[in-house]
């Protein structure tokens, strides 16, 4: 009995219920992603810092093949627009809508992945590995964590897809759906700045 | 059985390896963890206390014992930070004296340091945080219970690693901040350095989370009414603490993630090879270090105002300036990283600059000081054991802060760096400002915690020893300092003549280690003998925290105060002594709570692990950790089920019991 009185009062909403826990969270993600960005200019610091000590290697002019990242550029801007998708058929209430533009929005982001990656162990299979300069370990460790980020979303998107399935479009889940899709305009933001920075200052 | 003798002695290759030994100091400490873990289990299955353990305690996400066990595990780190300190002390003594290896004297000046930072003053700081700030704001809990409960395991299992280097493996022994090359491979082939990078990036990344946590907790869970002007002033000393968290430590995080890429993959950050560049650590780690330094002050000048208020039973004086001074300390402290290394060739403008910068930051410190001043003036001070810590730190930290400004002046911190004058001014700031404050804060809250007050007299006797202990082992170090004693080297010869300083100095340090002693007998004596305090309010305080039963009840306030003054109890308290009728409170309602959780413990061992099996480059044992991180996130994210409702019946029952009517 008691029981069900609390859950009674818990859909009442009010002051005390959930919706304000909701804004809670969403508030807190902003501080986080105050917080990833300083991370991400620490890196981007590191690297300018470092990107013409090739000790006596190859330096970015030489190694970067700019097509293959312009068409990654493209990938990645794509789903940050799949992912707006998603939110609007969200708010107009299709789930069916909502769960499809994730997906074209995790396959996007993992073709990003992949290419990324494929880029990597092409430029290991030369002989141009973290190990070969502070510009290469730079280079590594700025554009590995965004992807290690990129790749880290298509989890918690992943994830996120499970639970819509399971308990449809309530508050929570609405919450985690705006979170991940202002998560993924932040990656593709800083996406274009690693573009800008690290590759067509590099091929420059 | 030529084979069966070749197992042997590849197992006793290993544990040569992997246990440290060959020390006295080392197998005493062998003993004494092998001795408590048995202790610990014996007590815990003699009474059949692990199920209470575990419900009550490692599950929580009640941010008052969160804060009790911030505050214990920074009381035992303080013990060993101060053992640290005695050893080192006992080895300068007598020139001759080999008590310490030098070696060994590398590693625990090391320990010393950062123990004392990292994993004393922050998780004391942070059990303050999460003791007062929620009842101060009259909210039931933190805005992130959850993660608020992970910080604190983050925090314990990376000092835990931290500490194992101590028997296992071999301690970090490249000063407290890990300089490379020092730091590198070349220079610190051992494990050493691993454990240093692991324990701080875990209980780092709890440090952080700490800070957006009460962010938010302090932006939008205050009690309604409780408008910028009415916050109360510990909270906003939090707040621009925090503000400086979210910005110092994710940059923390990339300092050593580079040093481990580093020394794990061979990468070039900070080598002397291969273009890395040394210098960019001693940047990057003080971009963090020295904001650090404000981080762990704000809070104890948050407390300071507090006692200060209380005890003279005055309205604190300049509330507006002491906020702005104190979110302006929290800015500036971004421009003041360079002054670390003005001997290290950036040339005489960018010296210059951080000069400058370095000497500004001392007006709002000096402004806060007058504040204090200006709130006993005419005051009825009492002079209890908060209030006569809060008047030591006054001359402590002017004199301290005035040496800091003799070693803003580029030009003479040429002569200065390096030397015991900068210890002694360190040590004077962070001891007299940083630890004389929360010792305030822990007496003064310490009924709030757990319902009474400790002993007054004994705690006067503790004050008196720490505070001449201090006078007698710092005054003798800027002295022998400005003589050209420098420091981080074991022994000093009688030629130099500083024989007498150094014994004096030594004497003080074991004064302070007595004091501590002291504290110690105060918190058993007191929990065996002191009354339970039954008004909430044994100081006649005059925040929100002190208008509720102590301990505060799991809810903390049963109905959600309603604030329409700063010092919001005081105000009621007055109005009700001039017969006014007090408040009306609203009816009772069912109070929404979060429920425990066993995940943050459980995740927390799996980034221990993870960071034990980087430590010796173990993948397998840090890829099962990774694993059990990943599916701890997982589970914590497919979990809808994370509160519940106390019922009203059950609110009034635990008010009568406090004797409260509602």
């Amino acid at each position: 009995m008691a029981h069900a009185n609390n859950h009674a009062f818990a859909h009442e909403g009010g002051h005390d219920g959930h919706h304000d826990l909701e804004e809670l969270r969403k508030f807190g993600f902003w501080i986080f992603l105050i917080t990833d960005l300083i991370l991400f200019s620490t890196l981007f610091a590191t690297y300018l810092v470092l990107h013409e000590n090739t000790a006596g290697g190859p330096d970015a002019k030489e190694i970067f093949e700019l097509p293959g990242v312009i068409v990654e550029t493209f990938i990645l801007l794509t789903s940050s627009f799949t992912s707006g998708l998603a939110v609007l058929a969200m708010n107009a209430g299709s789930q069916k809508g909502l769960v499809g533009w994730l997906i074209v929005t995790i396959l996007l982001g993992a073709s990003f992945v992949g290419m990324e990656v494929t880029e990597f162990l092409k430029l290991i299979h030369e002989g141009h590995t973290i190990h070969s300069s502070a510009f290469l370990s730079g280079f590594f460790t700025l554009v590995g964590t965004h992807g290690l980020h990129v790749s880290l979303g298509i989890c918690w998107i992943t994830a996120l897809i499970v639970q819509l399935s399971r308990h449809g479009i309530t508050e929570v889940t609405q919450r985690k759906v705006h979170i991940t899709s202002v998560y993924w305009h932040f990656l593709d933001a800083v996406w274009i700045f690693v573009f800008t920075i690290v590759y067509l200052m590099g091929v420059m | 059985m030529r084979g069966e003798a070749s197992v042997i002695d590849q197992i006793k290759d290993f544990a040569s390896w992997f246990f440290v030994s060959g020390d006295p100091l080392i197998y005493g400490a062998d003993v004494a963890i092998a001795l408590t873990t048995a202790a610990i289990i014996f007590v815990l299955s003699y009474f059949g206390k692990w199920g209470w353990l575990w419900r009550e305690w490692l599950t929580t996400v009640d941010h008052k014992r969160v804060g009790i066990m911030y505050i214990i595990a920074a009381l035992l780190m303080l013990f060993r930070g101060g053992v640290d300190a005695l050893m080192m002390r006992t080895q300068l003594v007598f020139p001759d004296m080999k008590f310490l290896s030098p070696e060994h004297y590398n590693e625990v000046f090391t320990t010393h340091g950062v123990i004392m930072i990292l994993f004393m003053a922050m998780p004391l700081m942070f059990g303050l945080f999460n003791i007062a700030v929620p009842l101060q704001l009259g909210a039931r809990d933190v805005a992130f219970p959850f993660l608020n409960s992970l910080s604190f395991w983050l925090f314990f299992f990376g000092a835990m690693l931290f500490n194992m280097s101590f028997v296992i493996g071999g301690s970090p022994n490249g000063g407290w901040l890990s300089y490379p090359p020092l730091s590198e491979l070349t220079g610190s082939p051992g494990v050493g350095e691993d454990f240093y990078i692991w324990g701080i990036q875990v209980s780092g990344i709890g440090s952080l989370m700490t800070g957006i946590n009460f962010i938010v907790t302090i932006v939008k869970m205050r009690a309604p009414g409780m408008t910028w002007s009415r916050v109360p002033i510990f909270t906003w000393s939090v707040l621009s603490s925090c503000i400086a968290i979210i910005v110092a430590f994710p940059v923390l995080t990339v300092t050593l993630a580079l040093l481990f890429l580093d020394r794990f993959l061979g990468a070039h950050f900070f080598t002397m090879d291969g273009g890395g560049n040394a210098m960019m650590y001693v940047n990057l780690i003080w971009m963090w270090g020295h904001p650090e330094v404000y981080i762990v002050v704000l809070p104890a000048f948050g407390i300071y105002s507090e006692v200060v208020a209380t005890f003279s039973k005055k309205r604190l004086f300049g509330y507006g300036s002491m906020v702005f001074a104190m979110l302006s300390i929290s800015i500036m402290a971004y421009f003041t990283w360079l002054h670390h290394f003005f001997t290290m060739g950036s040339g005489a403008n960018v010296n210059i600059f951080f000069a400058i910068s370095t000497m500004i930051i001392a007006i709002p410190t000096g402004v806060k000081i007058f504040n204090w001043l200006f709130t006993m003036f005419r005051g009825r001070i009492s002079f209890t054991t908060p209030m006569m810590w809060t008047l030591a730190f006054i001359p402590c930290f002017v004199v301290g802060g005035m040496t800091g400004v003799m070693l803003s002046v580029a030009p003479a911190d040429f002569q200065f760096h390096n030397s015991y004058f900068l210890i002694a001014h360190f040590h004077q700031v962070l001891i007299g400002g940083v630890a004389f404050g929360y010792f305030a804060g822990l007496y003064y809250w310490w009924p709030k915690m757990f319902g009474f007050k400790l002993n007054e007299t004994i705690g006067k006797w503790a004050f008196w020893i720490w505070n001449i202990g201090f006078y007698v082992c710092f005054m003798p170090q800027y002295v022998v300092g400005l003589d050209g004693m420098t420091r981080r080297i074991n022994s000093y010869g009688w030629d130099t003549g500083w024989w007498a300083m150094n014994f004096t100095s030594t004497i003080g340090g074991f004064l302070m280690g007595i004091g501590f002693l002291f504290q110690v007998w105060q918190i058993a004596h007191s929990i065996k003998f002191m009354e339970k305090d039954t008004t909430g309010d044994p100081w006649g305080a005059r925040t929100l925290e002190w208008s509720i039963p102590s301990p505060a009840p799991l809810y903390n306030f049963a109905t959600t105060p309603l604030v329409t003054d700063r010092d919001d109890w005081w105000e009621e308290k007055e109005r009700i002594a001039a017969g006014k009728m007090p408040k009306e409170k609203p009816k009772l309602e069912p109070i929404h709570m979060p429920k425990n959780s066993p995940i943050p413990f459980i995740q927390s061992i799996c980034w221990f692990t993870v960071g034990f099996g980087l430590v010796f480059h173990w993948l397998w044992i840090a890829i099962p950790g990774f694993v059990g991180i990943a599916l701890t996130l997982l589970a914590h994210s497919f979990n809808y089920d994370t509160d519940y409702y106390i019922p009203v019946d059950e609110i009034r029952q635990t008010e009568a019991k406090a004797g409260r009517g509602v």
